[in-house]
């Protein structure tokens, strides 16, 4: 079974595609690395090789998890499923 | 593990992988004379680079610290240094000579280039033959000083890439080897995960004055969010959105196991085996020139996007997991760890793999860097010259 994208932790709000050629639509499947378990997601945007998809909403203000740490702040809300990335999301230092 | 690789034992007890001559500039007016010199004499490297005129306090400090070390780099057989006065040259030619290997300057004022050439060249000619005479014997893995710095990274340095290098520095450090990082500003928002690393109160505190320090200069000087310089252009592309979590996936390098153990200002020397810190640019040429200073001899490099760094005396081993840049950049990856991703192949096995790569690289298989010319060499400065 191919691995779509990867999640570092359980709880972190984001995955990353390992493959080229996401496309809108396109069901996914994700390898969360801490635990070794799998999931299933539907993509929204078409989202290139290491980019990210939202594993859940996320509103502006909101904390964004990766590596179980916070990686960032949501400036522009964000819907399960979407692409997350400079558009929507902001570094919390400098 | 292999426990054994065939090195170049100096005089001063170090182990090189390497066994350059290497024709060494003072200053940026010397460069043109060394040049000479390396094409004169074939199997001489010259290391050509832009500063060392009306630098002064900690920068100029800094300067000679690190031609000093890339001299004393056990990568090193012998040193030619040239520069445009005999005074400054000496003390680099002197701090070299600590070692115990061959070094010889040259000032090229009352001289002018030619005759400097010339002399400098005979005196080179010399260094080749010694150095060409020079054997590998068996060394072991814990005379073994190995550095780390990433670039280009993306999304999967800090999956896979990353990981990786610390699974092989978490085996290293268990074989008794000294291994280093650094990237300061590329920590930022991962510093308290370092601290929790440190061996004891006060390696902490010294991580946290170099930290505190790094993140002043960019408060100090920043005209916006650092959004076209940390993360790059390059790491925005590969799908990293903030420096957070740039420094999340750069952490990763540091493994899971050994503490750090201390903390090194620019081009300082480790004085024991283990993990040490160095305060340094993220810069990558910048980073690695300042591994070879302090007496680094060979260095992992894992890349998402496609770094192509080499370093003139200190080999860079590149890895990296992201199948698009391990195939339309596959002339400069010397270790593709992309099967991570696809399940095919467990941090484990991609820590042995680099491993391996790392042994054959110390028996002497020339890497990507050095096959296709890459010799980055960049003095790190701290300020404006006088």
């Amino acid at each position: 079974m191919t691995t779509h994208f990867v999640v570092h932790e359980p709880g972190d709000s984001v995955g990353v595609v390992v493959v080229e050629g996401v496309k809108k639509g396109d069901k996914l499947n994700g390898w969360v690395m801490d635990g070794d378990t799998t999931i299933e997601f539907e993509t929204l945007d078409d989202i290139p090789i290491g980019h990210k998809i939202a594993l859940k909403d996320l509103n502006v203000g909101d904390t964004v998890i990766k590596y179980g740490t916070d990686i960032g702040k949501v400036v522009k809300p964000i819907k399960r499923g979407e692409h997350l990335h400079v558009h929507n999301v902001k570094t919390k230092r400098w | 593990m292999q426990k054994t690789f065939m090195g170049y034992r100096r005089d001063n007890g170090r182990v090189g992988i390497r066994n350059h001559v290497i024709i060494l500039p003072l200053d940026d007016l010397s460069n043109a004379a060394c040049e000479a010199v390396a094409n004169n004499v074939k199997g001489t490297l010259a290391l050509p680079h832009a500063y060392g005129r009306l630098q002064f306090g900690e920068d100029l400090d800094l300067h000679f610290r690190t031609l000093i070390g890339v001299g004393c780099n056990p990568n090193v057989a012998a040193v030619v240094v040239i520069g445009i006065e005999p005074l400054w040259t000496q003390r680099i030619v002197d701090g070299i000579a600590k070692t115990g290997k061959p070094v010889a300057g040259f000032g090229i004022e009352k001289h002018g280039d030619l005759e400097t050439i010339r002399m400098a060249s005979l005196k080179a000619k010399e260094f080749v033959h010694y150095a060409t005479e020079l054997q590998r014997t068996e060394c072991k893995v814990n005379e073994l000083w190995v550095s780390c710095k990433c670039g280009e990274s993306d999304t999967t340095s800090g999956i896979a890439a990353n990981p990786t290098v610390g699974n092989a520095f978490d085996k290293l450090w268990e074989a008794g080897a000294t291994t280093l990082f650094g990237e300061t500003t590329e920590i930022t928002g991962g510093e308290h995960l370092v601290m929790e690393r440190c061996a004891n109160e006060k390696v902490r505190a010294q991580f946290k004055a170099f930290f505190d320090r790094y993140a002043k200069v960019v408060d100090d000087h920043k005209t916006n969010d650092l959004c076209d310089s940390q993360p790059t252009k390059g790491n925005i592309e590969g799908g990293l959105t903030t420096i957070e979590e740039k420094a999340l996936g750069n952490i990763q390098k540091i493994g899971r196991k050994a503490p750090v153990i201390g903390c090194l200002d620019k081009a300082e020397s480790p004085t024991g085996p283990g993990l040490w810190f160095m305060d340094s640019s993220s810069a990558a040429a910048e980073m690695v020139t300042l591994c070879a200073a302090s007496g680094f001899v060979a260095h992992f490099f894992p890349t998402g996007q496609g770094n192509i760094i080499g370093n003139p005396i200190l080999p860079v081993i590149k890895l990296s997991a992201n199948p698009r840049t391990v195939r339309t950049m596959n002339e400069h990856i010397d270790v593709d760890v992309s099967g991570i991703l696809r399940r095919e192949m467990n941090l484990d096995q991609a820590g042995d793999k680099l491993l391996d790569m790392l042994f054959r690289t110390c028996n002497g298989r020339n890497t990507s860097a050095e096959v296709l010319g890459h010799r980055e060499f960049i003095m790190t400065r701290l300020y404006e010259s006088a």
